[in-house]
C-alpha cells in the first residue's frame, strides 16, 4: 500500500506576539507591587464582606494571634522614632540614635519593652523567627496599667506630637484566636475611652 | 566600496521560546511575592464605659431585644426577650445564611410591626467562642441592616443555657 508520507517539520510559532503580552503583564506586576514583608506574628484573618480597605497612614495595629499573643506597631515610619523616644522615657530604657533608626524600619514587636533593645538588635530575618518575640503583656500589675495599654497611649501621644493627627487603632486578630483575648485587648481600648475602632478582616466571598 | 551580496535580505529568526520562559517566571514570582488584596477594616463602636456610674444603664422594652450567645463550634443560641421569660426561643443555631440570618430578618419585621420601633441585638460572646465567630455575627448585622446592636458581657444565666444545649 502506498503510504502517505507526513512532512515532519519542528512547526514554529512565532513567539514575538507572546512575548509582547507577558512582558506588558510583567511590568504592570512590577509597577503595581508592595512586596510582602515577612511578619513576626502570622495570623488568619477572618472573613467579612466588608469593602472598606484599611487605612495606610495614621494607624496604629494590634495584632493577636499564637495563643494570645499581644504585638503592637504603627505604621508611619517617621513616627515611629518619637513613639521610641517617649517610651525611652517612660520605661526608662535608652536607646542610641542608631537603635532608633532601626525601630523606624520595624513594621511591629512583640515583647516587653524591657526586652526591646535586643529585638532592635536583630536584622529582620532573626526577628521574625517564630516563636522569638513572646507577646507584650498584656495583664494590669496592681493599679499600673498593663505594658501594651502604656504603649498604645505613648503612640497617641507620638502621632499627637508628630502629625497633629489621632492614631487609629486597628486589631488584627487571628480567626481562631478565643474570645477572651480579644476581649482583653477590647477592654484594654476602653479603658483609654478608645470606643471606636477597626477589625482588620479579609474579604470573604460574594455568596455568603 | 565592496558589498558582500548574500542574495537577498532573509528576516534574520531569532527564536523567543526562551524569553517568554523567562517572563512568565518572573511573573509568577512577582504574583506570588504581591500582596494582592489589601485587608479590609470593620468598624466597630463599643459603648462608654463609665467606671464612675456602673450602674447607669438604660432600660429597654424586653419585646424589642434579640439576644444572640455565642458558644462552641459555631454554634450560637438565639431568644427574644428575658432567658426567664423568653418571647421566642432559645434556638441553637449556626452562623451564615442557612443559619442566624432568616431568624434576624424575621425578628427585624416582626419588632418593626408590633412596636414600631426597631430591633436591639445583644451580642454575647462566651468564652469559648472565637474572634471568627464576632466577626461574623458582626457581619452579619451589617447584612440584615441591623442598625441597633451592642457586644455585652456573659452573663452566668446564659453560661447555663450553652451548656445545656451542649455548645460550652
Amino acid at each position: 500500500m502506498p503510504k502517505i508520507k507526513v512532512k515532519r517539520a519542528a512547526p514554529s510559532i512565532d513567539m514575538t506576539a507572546m512575548c509582547d503580552v507577558s512582558f506588558i503583564l510583567l511590568s504592570f506586576f512590577i509597577s503595581t507591587a508592595t512586596a510582602r514583608q515577612p511578619e513576626a506574628l502570622p495570623v488568619d484573618t477572618p472573613a467579612s464582606t466588608v469593602q472598606i480597605k484599611v487605612p495606610d497612614t495614621n494607624l496604629g495595629t494590634i495584632t493577636v494571634g499564637d495563643g494570645g499573643k499581644a504585638f503592637f506597631g504603627i505604621s508611619d515610619p517617621n513616627v515611629r522614632e518619637r513613639f521610641l523616644e517617649r517610651i525611652s522615657e517612660k520605661f526608662g530604657v535608652g536607646f542610641t540614635a542608631e537603635e532608633k533608626k532601626r525601630f523606624s524600619l520595624m513594621d511591629n514587636f512583640g515583647v516587653p519593652v524591657a526586652n526591646l533593645k535586643q529585638i532592635i538588635d536583630m536584622n529582620s530575618a532573626e526577628r521574625t523567627r517564630p516563636g522569638l518575640q513572646k507577646g507584650i503583656p498584656t495583664d494590669s500589675v496592681g493599679n499600673n496599667p498593663s505594658e501594651l495599654s502604656v504603649l498604645i497611649k505613648e503612640a497617641r501621644y507620638a502621632y499627637k506630637e508628630s502629625k497633629d493627627e489621632e492614631m487609629r487603632v486597628a486589631i488584627k486578630g487571628d480567626a481562631n484566636e478565643q474570645y477572651p483575648a480579644i476581649k482583653k485587648i477590647i477592654d484594654i481600648l476602653q479603658d483609654q475611652k478608645l470606643n471606636k475602632f477597626s477589625l482588620i478582616t479579609n474579604l470573604r466571598g460574594e455568596n455568603y | 566600496m565592496a558589498e558582500l551580496n548574500t542574495g537577498g535580505k532573509a528576516q534574520p529568526k531569532v527564536d523567543l521560546t526562551a524569553m517568554v520562559d523567562l517572563a512568565f517566571l518572573l511573573i509568577t514570582f512577582f504574583m506570588l511575592t504581591t500582596s494582592l488584596s489589601k485587608p479590609h477594616a470593620m468598624d466597630v463602636n463599643m459603648p462608654d464605659k463609665d467606671k464612675e456610674n456602673k450602674d447607669d444603664n438604660l432600660d429597654v422594652a424586653d419585646n424589642r431585644t434579640l439576644t444572640l450567645v455565642l458558644g462552641k463550634n459555631n454554634k450560637l443560641a438565639w431568644y427574644h426577650g428575658l432567658l426567664d421569660n423568653p418571647i421566642d426561643g432559645p434556638t441553637v443555631t449556626g452562623y451564615g445564611k442557612e443559619g442566624i440570618r432568616p431568624v434576624l430578618l424575621e425578628k427585624l419585621k416582626q419588632v418593626q410591626q408590633s412596636t414600631g420601633k426597631g430591633l436591639i441585638v445583644v451580642i454575647r460572646p462566651s468564652e469559648v467562642s472565637t474572634y471568627r465567630n464576632l466577626v461574623d455575627i458582626l457581619d452579619e448585622m451589617k447584612i440584615v441592616n441591623a442598625t441597633q446592636y451592642m457586644i455585652g458581657d456573659i452573663g452566668s444565666a446564659d453560661t447555663e443555657l450553652l451548656k445545656r444545649d451542649g455548645i460550652y
